[in-house]
């Protein structure tokens, strides 16, 4: 029997492991994602977290291993993934507009050479009102603040339309209203039946913003809904003995942390 | 018939404006030196070109210099690739290696003919209007025309036609790959463009000079604007301001015209550096100067409001707290008074301060704020 079009798993790696010269960054991780969903990928630093989302575009050859998108091996022209890189990973004195930046976005839906038209500017307007940015557009990009940054790139997010979205963490160095209204544009991208793949560093606010997690250290530590995985046994396994702080479960521990 | 003069002048704008352009993006992609390794290691390909021409106007000199600048790339990438060294340490280690094989083979081999150490650091522009483009008997002025401008016209094209694809995939080279725009042939493509820029302007210029006339003309652009397109196109006029103003000033020194080119491009870089309107080092000391006060004037008309809407305090004794609380020395405290009322920030009336409209909506923005 065929399985129906919307079961197939939005991302389907299977057996993949990722090596820098000898050593192991990602190790046989096995990692599907359904369809429709909000899904944080979690997990200690150097866990390969963004290699994992790298490889799975492409950016990262991998040892071995096999990763289908929709039921299908993975080409850029096919244009199922829009992918949000680090905030930080660009130079931000480029000399561009804000405008500019978003329109990015559009670039592969034009393919080579074509110039974005009257119609890819609209679109582009368009994507940064969703955002709240309009007032920005004609703006050099060095003068964002790091919220501004991420709402530009969310923008240009939108803009890719993709029906999956890798984005490698949204919410880092951004203030909490800024994050807050950046998780209420995921979830509008989730509502419209994309699946939004997020690298994700707070375990606090892991409950609230999404329902799917995996932890990932190396290896596949646990894959599920977040509720079944947040278990301080998984947590323990991917993070060591620091599992109890991370969980954030009474106030005074964490009062005693940071104080 | 164009006087050799205008020749020479004509000669060295085109020459400054190919690099300048196919400059902005090295400057951008944070490779400037790349065009220090290329501009070097391509005499190693000009050399063996050379040997198997016996003709150093062969376009085969041209082409086996941009496949040296393309080895030069890709070898600086395989080691950097190992990780055992970091970029600026790799193409400080390749480029001499191939510059030094084409030296001692120029040395070994070629003493008999016109090429020459001297004549590859330094080029002699004085001398292109010599070597003439020559069709059916017809003449067509000097070669350098038409190799310089035809490489400049073809690095216009190239950027022009692949703007959108060079601008991503230099700003962000993670989506550019993901969208399925290869950075990597594009960089390749970009340094062969650098390298074949490289062997024909520096027949003319020189070696070391091609790298004054790639960087410094986008460096001053850099600063004096802020749209990737106006970067490219300031850059090729700056190139060719240098070029002219290096020109006179050549003459007028009787000084190596190219010597003369890249000083005046590092003179115009350095006016940019102080004068440029936003980012230039005289905006930015007036800035922190206002800075400066803006602080202290704010603190004050803060205190005064303060003072105004509990009515507590006189404003005299606002100024011995501010003294005593924030340590402000008595000068520092008539200075700060002075600039207030200059500012219209206050007014004084015998010893008393009074804030003005405009003092107390800006004590209320501060305030706000914090």
């Amino acid at each position: 029997m065929m399985t129906p079009a919307s079961e197939i798993p939005a991302i389907d790696v299977t057996d993949l492991t990722v090596a820098y010269r000898e050593k192991p960054v990602l190790w046989d991780v096995d990692f599907q994602s359904p369809q429709g969903v909000l899904l944080a990928i979690v997990g200690p630093n150097g866990a390969g977290k963004s290699t994992l989302i790298k490889t799975i575009l492409g950016l990262i050859k991998p040892a071995a291993g096999r990763i289908l998108v929709l039921g299908n091996r993975y080409r850029p022209q096919t244009r199922l993934i829009g992918y949000v890189p680090q905030r930080t990973s660009v130079d931000w004195d480029f000399p561009t507009t804000v405008l500019d930046v978003v329109l990015m976005g559009r670039y592969g839906h034009l393919g080579w050479i074509r110039r974005p038209e009257k119609e890819d500017y609209r679109l582009a307007m368009e994507c940064l009102e969703k955002v709240g940015m309009t007032d920005f557009a004609h703006r050099q990009i060095s003068q964002l603040s790091g919220g501004q940054q991420q709402r530009v790139f969310i923008a240009r997010a939108f803009l890719q339309d993709a029906p999956i979205y890798l984005m490698d963490e949204p919410f880092a160095g951004v203030d909490a209203a800024t994050e807050l209204s950046l998780v209420s544009l995921l979830r509008e991208l989730k509502n419209k039946g994309k699946t939004v793949i997020c690298v994700h560093h707070d375990l606090q606010t892991l409950r609230d913003y999404f329902e799917w997690v995996m932890l990932l250290n190396v290896r596949r530590i646990a894959l599920g809904k977040v509720e079944d995985v947040l278990t301080e046994e998984n947590l323990r396994r991917a993070y060591g003995g620091r599992a109890a702080f991370l969980m954030g479960k009474g106030a005074d521990e964490k009062e005693s942390w940071t104080s | 018939m164009l006087s050799p003069q205008v020749e020479i002048i004509i000669l060295a704008c085109l020459t400054a404006a190919a690099c300048a352009v196919v400059g902005v993006f090295l400057i951008l992609r944070r490779v400037a030196l790349m065009s220090d390794a290329i501009s070097h290691a391509i005499l190693l390909g000009i050399v063996v070109a050379f040997f198997y021409t016996k003709n150093l106007s062969s376009p085969w000199l041209l082409i086996a210099a941009a496949i040296t600048g393309v080895l030069t790339v890709t070898l600086t990438e395989l080691i950097i690739h190992t990780q055992k060294l970091k970029k600026d340490a790799a193409i400080g280690l390749v480029f001499p290696f191939l510059f030094s094989i084409g030296v001692i083979m120029i040395n070994r081999y070629t003493s008999d003919v016109h090429i020459d150490s001297d004549c590859v650091l330094f080029g002699e522009i004085a001398f292109s209007p010599f070597n003439r483009f020559v069709l059916g008997g017809t003449d067509l002025g000097p070669l350098g025309f038409w190799t310089m401008g035809g490489i400049f016209l073809a690095n216009l094209a190239f950027i022009s036609l692949f703007y959108k694809e060079l601008k991503l995939a230099t700003f962000d080279a993670g989506l550019a790959a993901a969208l399925g725009f290869s950075p990597l042939i594009i960089h390749y493509v970009l340094m062969t463009l650098v390298s074949v820029t490289a062997v024909s302007a520096f027949e003319h210029v020189g070696s070391i000079l091609v790298v004054a006339l790639m960087i410094a003309p986008p460096a001053t652009a850099y600063l004096l604007t802020d749209r990737l397109s106006h970067m490219v196109i300031l850059s090729a006029l700056l190139g060719m301001a240098a070029a002219l103003s290096g020109y006179f000033m050549a003459y007028y020194l009787d000084a190596s015209i190219a010597g003369s080119m890249a000083t005046m491009s590092g003179v115009i870089f350095l006016l940019a550096l102080i004068f440029a309107p936003e980012r230039g080092l005289l905006v930015k000391y007036v800035l922190r100067r206002w800075q400066r006060w803006e602080f202290p004037t704010e603190t004050l008309a803060v205190h005064l409001l303060q003072a105004e809407m509990t009515q507590a305090d006189d404003t005299e004794h606002v100024v011995s707290h501010m003294k005593r609380h924030m340590l402000w020395p008595d000068e520092f405290t008539s200075e700060v008074i002075a600039r207030s009322i200059e500012e219209g920030i206050i007014t004084k009336d015998g010893n008393k301060l009074i804030l003005t409209d405009y003092g107390r909506e800006k004590a209320k923005v501060a305030i706000a704020q914090s």
